[in-house]
């Protein structure tokens, strides 16, 4: 339902005192998410998880250089037809906690996500309701500001915005984050269940621990290139089913696998351990 | 409550601090403090007399010994008198004040909302037309000195055009208490306006970082991946980020637009507090100008008080966060 | 799009700056005399080739005179600015020696920023009883408090710094590390400040002298000449009025990009 085709980002960097290069964020990345799976997309900081979510969206600061094209159920999505469909079609969950707005109550913030996907001022205070209702956040967590909420409940006011939009498609940026096994638990059970509600839901996360459990598809990003995308369930044994050594690498680095890093390819370093 | 308490001590500690400083800085002037009194009288005073006037008023008396007997003087509401208006002191600011007030008021309140706004507009969308408009301008007022462009406004709308008044509260000739309102407000609306258009390049350029930072942070990309515009952003964000901020400013500059006011009512010949400083500080009359120090003093403070408990009224993140 | 760079902007605005100043300088050397030089056949003359942009009432150049309010200027801005850095410097560098310093300090900090600008001027002014010396005090002791505030703060920051705290513990001498460690953070924020400063300072030396504290009305500063032309206005001497303060804004807005510029490029 969403299709990346050849897809190549170039930033803008200064080299040195006035001369500008263009650094290569994402190369020659060709991508598919199917309607209702979840499709992890995997790798160490720096492989342009978050540049590969924000060209989906179309949030790409301006001076940003593009190639390639993308596809949503079918027909192309261009710049003007991103800024239709963003909030209402596609939604994404940011990866800071700093994307609340720290002056505005939760349940106004998610009214307004609701209001910005169509709702009118009414109904959208109800879907709120609904929704915060939904990720068990009380009647307090409701009105109360960003500070005085837990990384979890922020997380979940996070989905919960991105669940009011009805979007087809949700990006979770590392949702994973700084929190304790049984809050992470919670995020990605409620991830698990938007796919089951037959969206389609690209989870971004650095880590393939995580990311397992409840993906149906796996990519592995690499400085900017695909690897390889592999079923979940290749992910087991020995990892002989996975075509590249990069990402066998990945697998067998895991700590139930053994911490073996004795790769011919270098591993980095903050993808295992983390 | 308790943080209130010490805000209002901190502040009488201030207070003292500056009669302390202005006081010396009197003490300092290497001009004749019976000379300042007498005025143009002088050349008649023999030295006998002269030296009567001394002993009659502490002037030979050690400076601590002079510093105490003024604040024990303050202390019981009375300021001195003042031998250029002939008057005592506490009169000629309170006559002075209220005319000052409604300039003072006026041209704050009107660069506050305008400034804001201005700025608002401006940071919404970095690199616009309106953007590079309101910019420039505010940077071309924030280097522009105040008397200059209070002369330019007199050369263009008073002399050249003759739409305003060239000077004073009031036409010449007539009492005060004959002008009429409307008068006194075509009197007005010059000084007014020069003053505020120089304090909203302020507050305007505060507004705009805010903004700016605003429409690049987290939040606004949050809002944007929701479908929302620039406008929504704008509005709904940037409101509520960019006014705690100009609110603050607004109350925190109001040293800055007393000294304003003093350039513009000199240009203008305004009788309000301004001009009085002047007229005290080039006639050497001491005790006008310690008062008028004391009071703008305690008027800039309480600006400033008002400024840091707005902040933790308003701002949830200090309300919430303290208790 | 070409996005400039922000390090060569500094550079141009600071190289078109330095010619400014040069010629500033340079052309208070060459017309010693046609400041004062009074033409009884040309008083209050408009702007003509010949008078390039007119004369006051006792047929001065006004050209001239407005070259030299200038550089005096910023003479008075250089020292003030400079002064003030100083002050703000050597404040906020005692400030952190004791507890009790440091209140006192800030307590001194409070009191100077709650009387406006203008009146404090006024009353340094009137103590130390006006000439340029006056002027150039005043300027400097009013304008220190907002630069120390800052400075105090960076080096209560640096203080903490687990570098500092390490180059303490292994014996470093405190001269090293105020010389090692703290004063290569403090210079960038010192010249920023000092820069920040200077606009502020010719703009207060010209109201201060607008309003008749300090400067002899024979002295051809910025101030001066403009007080001189508020007698002339009603009379529609426009020149008067307009021509100084023009080039004393020209001035304070090449500082206020210069400084901006440079913030932006360090």
């Amino acid at each position: 339902m969403f299709t990346i085709d050849q897809l190549s980002l170039q930033l803008p960097m200064y080299a040195s005192w006035w001369k500008r290069e263009w650094a290569t964020c994402l190369n020659d990345v060709s991508l598919t998410f199917a309607t209702g799976e979840v499709h992890a997309l995997v790798g160490a900081s720096g492989a342009g998880k978050s540049l590969l979510a924000y060209a989906m969206m179309g949030l790409l600061p301006a001076q940003a250089r593009l190639q390639g094209q993308l596809y949503y159920q079918g027909t192309l999505l261009d710049a003007s037809r991103q800024r239709r469909l963003r909030g209402r079609e596609l939604a994404l969950i940011p990866q800071s906690l700093s994307a609340l707005d720290p002056l505005v109550r939760t349940q106004r913030q998610v009214a307004w996500a609701a209001q910005r996907a169509g709702h009118a001022t009414e109904s959208a205070w109800r879907a709120s309701q609904q929704a915060l209702d939904h990720y068990q956040l009380n009647a307090r967590a409701q009105q109360a500001y960003a500070h005085e909420l837990s990384g979890g409940m922020a997380r979940r006011v996070l989905t919960a915005m991105a669940h009011v939009s009805q979007a087809r498609l949700v990006i979770a940026d590392e949702p994973t984050v700084g929190l304790d096994p049984h809050q992470r638990q919670r995020v990605l059970t409620a991830l698990r269940e938007l796919a089951d509600q037959g969206k389609t839901v690209v989870l971004i996360t650095h880590d393939l621990r995580h990311a397992l459990p409840i993906a149906d598809q796996v990519t592995i990003l690499r400085d900017g290139k695909s690897i390889e995308t592999a079923p979940a369930c290749a992910f087991q044994g020995a990892g002989t089913s996975l075509s590249s050594t990069y990402s066998q690498a990945l697998w067998r680095a895991l700590p139930d696998n053994g911490f073996t890093v004795s790769m011919a390819q270098p591993v980095d370093k903050e993808t295992v351990v983390a | 409550m308790p943080r209130i308490a010490m805000r209002l001590g901190r502040l009488a500690l201030v207070l003292l601090c500056v009669a302390l400083v202005s006081f010396g800085l009197m003490m300092l002037s290497p001009i004749d403090p019976v000379d300042a009194y007498l005025g143009p009288q002088v050349a008649q005073v023999s030295p006998e007399q002269r030296a009567l006037i001394a002993e009659r008023w502490g002037f030979d008396a050690p400076p601590a010994v002079q510093f105490g007997h003024w604040l024990r003087q303050l202390a019981s509401g009375d300021l001195g008198w003042s031998h250029v208006y002939n008057q005592p002191v506490s009169e000629v600011i309170g006559q002075r004040f209220q005319r000052s007030i409604v300039l003072l008021a006026s041209a704050w309140l009107v660069s506050a909302l305008l400034g804001f706004a201005l700025g608002v507009m401006a940071g919404a969308k970095e690199g616009s037309p309106l953007d590079k408009m309101i910019s420039t301008y505010a940077y071309l007022t924030a280097s522009t000195p105040a008397f200059w462009l209070a002369m330019l406004a007199v050369l263009l709308f008073s002399v050249t055009l003759g739409w305003a008044p060239t000077c004073c509260a009031g036409p010449a000739g007539v009492l005060d208490q004959d002008v009429t309102l409307t008068t006194r407000l075509h009197h007005l609306v010059l000084p007014v306006a020069t003053l505020a258009l120089l304090g909203i390049a302020n507050i305007t350029l505060h507004t705009r970082t805010r903004m700016l930072a605003l429409m690049r942070s987290d939040i606004a990309i949050h809002a944007f991946a929701q479908g929302a515009g620039r406008f929504d952003v704008a509005w709904r964000h940037g409101l509520r980020h960019a006014s705690l901020p100009a609110v603050t400013l607004a109350f925190a500059s109001l040293g800055e637009l007393f000294g304003g006011s003093i350039l513009i009512e000199q240009v203008f010949a305004y009788p309000g507090l301004g001009q009085a400083t002047v007229a005290a500080g080039l006639r050497s009359d001491i005790p006008l100008l310690l008062g008028i120090a004391l009071f703008t003093a305690l008027f800039v403070s309480i600006g400033n008080l008002v400024a840091d408990t707005l902040y933790g009224v308003i701002d949830p993140r200090l309300t919430t966060g303290g208790s | 799009m070409i996005t400039p760079q922000p390090r060569l902007r500094a550079m141009l605005s600071l190289s078109i700056t330095a010619v400014f100043i040069g010629g500033l300088i340079a052309s208070q050397w060459l017309l010693t005399d046609s400041v004062q030089r009074m033409q009884f056949g040309a008083r209050l003359a408009p702007p003509s080739l010949e008078h390039w942009l007119g004369t006051d009432a006792l047929g001065r150049e006004l050209w001239a005179r407005t070259l030299a309010g200038l550089a005096l200027s910023f003479w008075v801005g250089c020292l003030a600015a400079l002064l003030s850095t100083l002050i703000a410097l050597s404040l906020a560098a005692l400030a952190t020696l004791s507890a009790r310093l440091d209140a006192l300090v800030s307590l001194l900090i409070d009191t100077l920023l709650s009387v406006p600008h203008l009146i404090l001027l006024m009353l340094i002014a009137f103590a130390l009883g006006g000439g340029t010396q006056a002027v150039i005090i005043a300027v400097a002791v009013t304008h220190w408090p907002s630069l120390a505030r800052v400075l105090r703060a960076e080096l209560w920051q640096l203080r903490q710094a687990p570098y500092v705290h390490i180059s303490r513990a292994l014996g470093k001498s405190r001269w090293f590390v105020l010389h090692g460690h703290l004063l290569p953070h403090l210079l960038p924020h010192c010249l920023v400040g000092a820069l920040l400063l200077f606009p502020h300072a010719i703009l207060h030396e010209a109201a201060l002298t607008f309003l008749g504290f300090g400067l002899s009305p024979s002295q051809p500063a910025i101030g001066v000449l403009l007080a001189e032309a508020m007698r002339y206005l009603n009379g529609g001497y426009w020149w008067l009025g307009v021509f100084p303060g023009l080039g004393l804004l020209l001035m304070v807005l090449m500082f206020e990009r210069l400084s901006s510029q440079l913030r932006r490029a360090l």
